[in-house]
């Protein structure tokens, strides 16, 4: 029998992803009983499918807040990883040498040209480094580019991480932590009385006077039970992987990687096509193709595996963090670039959700930007 | 080692190359049955640490096998036929691209 105490906590996160586990374990650092309940593997799960960029370069055109809250979280990055590492012993591998976006035509080069520097603009005194190389130079960085790139640009800030060690590492440290993990627990239904949250499972009730809501895509449905209207549209992306192969990617590019073990991954499929996670054979040949223009040698390197999974976006693309006014205690947030925003998750939201005011670095990121008036 | 089962009548056989080592065998079986038949328990080194690895599942989905035929890198020896001449070598690490 379990003892009520083991139903109890000061505070609840529903949803085990990167997103939820690394706000948890921030959290352990503000509040002494920290809960963690996840659905299980039969959920939509991003951070099992996803490419593992810490990427900053193209986040928050017209939106400057968000490329500072991603600049934020790439600049904690570093020191997040060796934390993990020194704490649990697994390696995220995380890396942080700069990134490319190739561009394949002097029309892109020039786009790209003018994102980077409507960048810099928007950074003021923070700065925005980049550089657009056109083909030679991009072959002293990256010598296999194919004749038919034009070009790219590069940003120091750019690097990847494995978001799988990252979210075992993050499991593991928020066990090692104190923090209170439930697998196999979906939440079907909450209710707030008397201050209290009350979330129910196929395991029985837990409680709490705080709840967080980080359950990606199914986010909104548990939100709404809050008081939270979250928009929110699943995005179909596909991702192949390669053999392994000797290291040649010196750095990340927006769709293409090398990991630390040498599998080649590609891929940034944008579909819409609802909660369906099927692959597309037209997508991942058109994938594999762009691959091969970009580095004609891996034309005759197989792909072992491919699979798709469904981003978690809101409306404008950027994330949603919010504080429910008619259950005061309860918030809900979701995100892309979940693997890109997990220092900032760590770090700096766990005073808020315990009742410090909303850093102002997200002020403009609640949901209050969809509202028509 | 490995014991071949004893199959009726006359078999045609091939005889393929294992590291340079002539070896001969019934028609339809795999290069990764050609390795263990020439007493080759390591087929390749793994890119990441360099263990020794060699044909295990022997049904395709443990990529353990992985060899060179005929010059060409990280075949899966398990899934492959053996034809006349054909040459299975071992795989020392990581696959190298355009070299
Ligand atoms: C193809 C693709 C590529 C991507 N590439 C990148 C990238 O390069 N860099 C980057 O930063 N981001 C990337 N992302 C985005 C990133 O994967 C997501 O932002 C992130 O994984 C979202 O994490 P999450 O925890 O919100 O959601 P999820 O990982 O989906 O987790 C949600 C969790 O909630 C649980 N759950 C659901 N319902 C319930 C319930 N009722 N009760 C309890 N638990 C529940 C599920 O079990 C699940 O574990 C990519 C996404 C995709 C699809
Ligand atoms: S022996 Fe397992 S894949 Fe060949």
């Amino acid at each position: 029998m379990t003892d009520i105490r083991d139903r109890q906590a000061d505070i609840i996160v529903v949803g085990g992803g990167l997103v939820g586990s690394a706000i948890a374990y921030g959290l352990t650092r503000h509040a002494p009983r920290v809960m963690l309940l996840d659905e299980g593997d039969r959920a939509f799960r991003a951070t099992r499918g996803n490419f593992g960029l810490v990427w900053v370069q193209s986040k928050g055109d017209g939106a400057p807040h968000y490329t500072h809250w991603t600049r934020n979280s790439q600049e904690r990055w570093t020191d997040f990883a060796a934390e993990l590492k020194a704490r649990t012993g697994v390696d995220t591998h995380h890396e942080n040498d700069g990134g490319l976006t190739l561009c394949l035509s002097e029309a892109e080069f020039l786009d790209r040209r003018a994102l980077m520097e409507r960048h810099r603009r928007d950074a003021g005194n923070r700065g925005f480094e980049y550089k657009m190389l056109r083909l030679p130079e991009l072959r002293e960085l990256v010598p296999e580019a194919g004749d038919s790139v034009y070009g790219a640009s590069f940003t120091p800030y750019d690097g990847c991480a494995n978001p799988l060690f990252t979210l075992r590492a993050v499991h593991e440290g928020f066990d090692q932590l104190g923090g209170i993990y439930r697998p196999d627990h979906a939440v079907v239904a909450i209710e707030h009385k008397d201050g209290i949250f009350r979330l129910e499972t196929r395991h029985g009730t837990y409680e709490a006077p705080r709840v967080v809501i980080a359950a990606g895509n199914m986010t909104p449905g548990l939100a709404r039970q809050v008081g939270l209207e979250i928009p929110l549209n699943p995005q179909r992306g596909e991702i192949l992987v390669t053999e392994r192969i000797a290291p040649f990617m010196r750095l990340p590019t927006q769709n293409m990687r090398q990991t630390v073990e040498g599998s080649i991954i590609m891929g940034d499929s944008k579909e819409d096509v609802g909660f369906d996670t099927a692959t597309d054979t037209g997508v991942i040949s058109d994938i594999a193709a762009r691959a091969v223009t970009a580095f004609p040698i891996l034309r005759d390197v197989p792909v072992v595996r491919a699979w798709a999974a469904l981003r978690v976006l809101s409306p404008d693309g950027l994330p949603i963090y919010a504080e429910s006014q008619t259950c005061p205690g309860a918030f809900a947030t979701i995100c892309h670039s979940g693997v890109t925003l997990a220092a900032a998750h760590a770090n700096e939201l766990g005073g808020w959700l315990m009742g410090a005011d909303r850093p102002e670095a997200i002020a403009k990121l609640g949901p209050e930007r969809f509202h028509v008036s | 080692m490995f014991r071949r089962l004893e199959t009726a009548g006359r078999v045609e056989t091939v005889t393929v190359s294992v590291g340079g080592k002539p070896v001969t065998l019934p028609r339809g079986e795999t290069a990764a049955a050609a390795l263990v038949a020439a007493g080759e328990a390591v087929g390749r080194t793994t890119p990441v640490t360099g263990a020794p690895r060699g044909p295990y599942c022997m049904m395709g989905v443990c990529f353990d096998c992985l060899v060179m035929i005929d010059g060409a890198p990280n075949r899966q020896a398990c899934m492959i036929e053996i034809r006349e001449g054909m040459r299975i070598d071992r795989q020392d690490g990581a696959r190298r691209l355009g070299g």
